[in-house]
């Protein structure tokens, strides 16, 4: 048996032993020298493991008591997590190194911090589910403070990680609940333990806190207030990594909780996420109109896009799952570009994010500022980009579960969200042409990066490269 | 050739994407082989639309030239035209070589203007080929991306705001419309357009929040489709957004947007409200018929006190639009055959009278009526021409705009005497704003200092305007040219949806929880 739970498990042994030599082998040599090696090394081990989980077969195995699921659901979230992940990565380096923050421990905290994501999105009981859970959190609270002599940087890790800390005790407190009145963590033992006139009143409270624990890692309304901060304060790079792989993992234990665990409940849960839905679609839209910080910005656009993502997985179906999954798919595709031209903004050898720097890009830069110009249309979900397609996904799941309102909603948010990344657009092309912009130079990574991400957004309209069929397989694993 | 359509679409697209990334540069040889790339490619396009026209038949009620293939999520890439819309695609294809022209002047970022205004015709294409529901979304909202540049890079001082309540207006109207597609999509199990004309969506009452819906679904439907439509169309009172956007927008940009664009609203009443929701536009006409007849007779009036040329002209388009809606939800054969004429007849004049200012500004750079007088001292081939098309625009006989404007009130009046003799009253005063402009542009002496070395219009313009006069003139002579191929389609549509209202079941579905 046991061989058979270890090969389950195989790729997150295989990562977890790998950071765990890199580390050693960071420590014994030549320590931040060997930085952009094992770098590299991370980034090409969390392809190669990507590829082999996105190559091996289908089915479904549980491993250890049912505590680790592999199935199709999880597999889509860990490719797109890894892969997510390896290209924040690889982007990374040229900007870090510049601000001599490249510490050898940064790629092997991302890579810490990725197997708590393959675990989340594999958990099978809720013991499983909190270590991954904290696996992640505090890789994620220490790469927050990278920047050690910069106050910002300092202020987000420990912001972070004393609300994460807060939503964790929640978490933990919703946890206990459902076990005392489920009678067990596993998964498949909570669910049948709800029975046939639907769950008792302790049950219910254990499924309310345990979504506000999940709430706070999604970062959706009303805890989302972390995000802004934490996404300014930390060096870029690792926004960008909190932007992509960390959503797109929480967005999956979040779905995998709600249906292999409450599966069968989803009108109870379902009300709740789609408020939550609601205040964060809104709340996304009308509080970035103000920043001017694209960084402070991108993080309410994120928050945003997480209330379409939960829109899907307040629908309660496998449509929902699969939305939301496309969704996802497309929003962390979108983040990578846009952070991979976030990274680039500097103005004379300084880096820059007031988005007023953007100034006439289009006049000295006009590929990256086409580039740029795709991504934020395509963020905002005006068709033809691919971001629309997400975007009509999800609504269509949500009208479909009888969530008309919902998507009512979202769509009027998405054109007052249109607004902001409409003014980046404006600043990048009808801008004041007296004023300097920002330098333009940009890294060739960087630049494959930004390029390859818009070229997706436009291209993908012809068959989204075949995506949605994925995310529909996905989805049939989860919901069944 | 079964893929005709496509090749139409798509080719200004491949035009847009070997300017993009095949001929860089933005010296002056670059510039103008970006000029002339797009003229060419334009006119190709318009050629072939030729073959179209050559194959189509009209007394085929149904849609020709269909491609069907699978897309994404479901849907379908589904392209097709009818009596009605292929006269839209001619309609772009004609207009975009003198589009392409008008901007010959233009030296700021040419070769990014050309790459907009090719995108701009792929999209507009699209919108009338378009028979999937999803499909004919993409290309109505992905106009809005060049059209949004095109103001904002190329306007006038303003053109930020412009821009933006352009993008965010038309945007807002759109959405609506989305959330009902999807709506329609699940409950008629296709977004085909000619399945969905066929499908007969929901009229029993239903309770919203304690409101009685009569007509339920298809009322709700219609008023979402109606949302994005008026936007676009402009009608009275949302119409606010286009003596903006028409003010700041470059003269090429004007004449696509009052030539063409605002096609796209009356197209959408056309090919979705009044087929698939018939019972809930039978239900709501007479609400349409009041706002485009206080449309016409209130934008005429606010037309009269412009004094910036392109503002006045921008108001008389709203106006003009007006008689378009109404001749709509009138639903005869001569409304409906009137609202097509007029926005065909519009296409042209409306785009010559853009361009007619357009010949002054270039030589003055202003648009107040104020600055110009006596004009037909110095500009006597301009003036000959600026007066042909405010003939036209007032709806002198003999001229295009009567046709439409004639069919439109007849329609009408057999259906609401009263609507008929208010919208009446626009001629009157078109007449007047029309006429006053023209005076004041052109007659009187030419005491203006700054006038006295103006110059009349060199050969570019005149070859501009030249294919202008002759579909005007022809059209006002001879509109057999379009009725003749409308006809079956508009019969056909005007039949089915008086089947439709005459079947139609209005009373409240049986409560299903009294059942219980």
């Amino acid at each position: 048996m046991i061989s058979a739970d270890i090969s389950t498990v195989l790729p997150e042994i295989l990562l977890a032993v790998y950071a765990m030599i890199a580390l050693v082998a960071g420590v014994y040599t030549g320590k931040d020298k060997v930085a952009p090696t094992i770098l590299f090394l991370t980034a090409a081990v969390m392809v190669v493991l990507a590829a082999m989980i996105g190559l091996s077969g289908g089915g479904t195995t549980s491993a250890f008591n049912g505590a680790f699921i592999d199935d199709g659901f999880a597999r889509f979230a860990k490719v797109t997590i890894l892969l997510a992940a390896a290209a924040v990565l690889v982007m990374s380096k040229d900007y870090m190194l510049r601000r001599d923050l490249l510490r050898f421990e940064y790629p092997v905290l991302v890579a810490l911090a990725s197997v708590g994501m393959m675990m989340m999105v594999s958990a099978g009981d809720l013991m499983s589910l909190y270590m991954g859970l904290e696996l992640q959190s505090l890789s994620l609270y220490v790469v927050a403070s990278l920047r050690r002599d910069s106050a910002k940087s300092t202020e987000a890790g420990l912001k972070y990680f004393v609300l994460g800390a807060l939503s964790s005790g929640m978490l933990l407190y919703g946890a206990s609940l459902t076990y005392g009145f489920a009678g067990t963590t596993v998964f498949s033992g909570i669910i049948s333990s709800v029975g046939e006139d639907g769950m008792s009143m302790g049950l219910l409270f254990g499924l309310i806190f345990l979504i506000t624990g999940f709430a706070f890692k999604v970062s959706a309304v009303p805890f989302h207030m972390w995000t802004p901060d934490v996404y300014e304060g930390s060096p870029t790079p690792v926004t960008a990594f909190f932007a992509t792989a960390p959503k797109m993992a929480a967005m999956g234990l979040f779905a995998r909780v709600m249906f292999d665990a409450f599966g069968t409940s989803t009108a109870e849960w379902g009300q709740v996420i789609a408020l939550l839905s609601l205040l964060s679609m809104f709340l996304g839209a009308v509080a970035a109109i103000g920043q001017t910080n694209i960084k402070r910005l991108m993080a309410y656009s994120s928050i945003a896009h997480m209330g379409y993502a939960l829109m899907g997985l307040a629908s309660g179906t496998e449509q929902g799952v699969e939305a939301m999954l496309l969704y996802m798919a497309i929003y962390v595709t979108m983040s990578v570009g846009t952070f991979a031209f976030i990274l680039s903004m500097e103005k004379d050898g300084q880096p820059v994010t007031d988005i007023a720097s953007l100034n006439m890009l289009s006049k000295s830069h006009l590929p990256k500022a086409l580039a740029l110009l795709v991504l934020m249309f395509s963020l905002a979900g005006v068709p033809p980009m691919v971001g629309f397609f997400g975007k009509l996904a999800v609504l269509q799941a949500a009208v479909e579960a009888g969530y008309g309102w919902l998507a009512l909603a979202g769509v009027v948010a998405s054109v007052i969200g249109a607004f902001y990344y409409l003014r980046i657009v404006y600043y990048m092309f009808f801008g004041d042409e007296d004023k300097a912009g920002i330098d333009g130079t940009m890294s060739p990574v960087l630049w494959v990066f930004l390029m390859g991400s818009a070229a997706i957004m436009v291209v993908g309209m012809v068959n989204l490269f075949g995506v949605d069929g994925l995310a529909a397989a996905a989805a049939q694993t989860l919901v069944n | 050739m079964d893929n005709l359509l496509s090749l139409i679409t798509f080719i200004p697209l491949v035009a847009a994407l070997v300017l993009a990334l095949l001929l860089p540069g933005n010296d002056e040889a670059s510039q103008r082989n970006a000029k002339m790339v797009a003229l060419v490619v334009t006119s190709f396009v318009f050629l072939i639309s030729l073959f179209l026209l050559a194959g189509f038949d009209p007394a085929d009620t149904g849609f020709q030239f269909v491609e069907e293939h699978e897309w994404v999520l479901g849907l379908k890439y589904k392209m097709g035209v009818d009596g009605i819309s292929i006269l839209f695609v001619l309609l772009t294809t004609f207009l975009m070589p003198i589009t392409i022209g008008a901007c010959w002047g233009v030296t700021h970022r040419v070769r990014e203007y050309m790459i907009a205004f090719l995108l701009l015709e792929t999209l507009m294409l699209g919108v009338f080929c378009a028979l999937d529901l999803f499909l004919f979304y993409v290309f109505f909202e992905a106009g809005l991306i060049p059209m949004f540049l095109i103001i904002g890079i190329w306007g006038g001082a303003n053109r930020i705001y412009a821009a933006f309540k352009f993008f965010l207006y038309t945007f807002l109207g759109s959405v609506l419309m989305l959330i009902a597609m999807i709506a329609m999509y699940l409950d008629a199990g296709t977004a085909d357009i000619p399945t969905l004309m066929m499908h007969q969506f929901g009229t029993e009452a239903i309770s919203i929040a304690g409101w009685q819906v009569v007509g339920g679904m298809q009322t709700l439907l219609w008023l979402a489709f109606f949302a994005s439509f008026a936007v676009k169309m402009p009608m009275w009172p949302v119409h606010t957004w286009l003596p903006d956007a028409h003010v700041q927008a470059p003269t090429a940009g004007s004449v696509i947007l009052a030539a063409i664009l605002l096609k796209m609203g009356g197209y959408g009443f056309l090919r979705f409200s009044l087929p698939m929701f018939p019972v809930a536009s039978d239900l709501l006409a007479p609400l349409v018929l009041w706002m485009s007849a206080i449309a016409i007779v209130y934008t005429s009036l606010v037309a009269l006190v412009q004094s910036d040329m392109k503002k006045l002209i921008a108001y008389s388009s709203v106006a003009h639009m007006g008689y378009v809606t109404m001749g709509i939800f009138a639903a005869n054969n001569q409304g409906i055959d009137g609202a097509i004429f007029q926005m065909i007849s519009h296409g042209f004049v409306s785009g010559a009278l853009f361009l007619c200012v357009g010949v002054i500004y270039d030589r003055m750079h202003t648009r107040e009526i104020e600055a110009y007088g006596g004009l037909v001292n110095r500009m006597p081939a301009y003036a000959l021409i600026f007066m042909l098309f405010t003939m036209a625009n007032v709806g002198l006989p003999g001229t295009s705009g009567f046709i439409g404007e004639f069919l439109t009130l007849m329609g009408v009046f057999q259906v609401n005497t009263w609507v008929a003799m208010v919208a009446t009253t626009g001629v009157i005063l078109s007449a007047g704003y029309a006429l006053w402009l023209y005076r004041r542009v052109v007659f009187g002496d030419l005491i203006k200092e700054s006038l006295k070395s103006i110059t009349d219009m060199d050969k570019r313009e005149r070859l501009l305007f030249a294919p202008l006069v002759v579909m005007t003139l022809l059209l006002g002579v001879y509109p057999s040219l379009v009725t003749d191929i409308i006809g079956p389609s508009v019969d056909a549509l005007v039949s089915n949806h008086q089947t439709a209202v005459l079947n139609a079941d209005l009373s409240p579905a049986v409560s299903v929880a009294a059942q219980h």
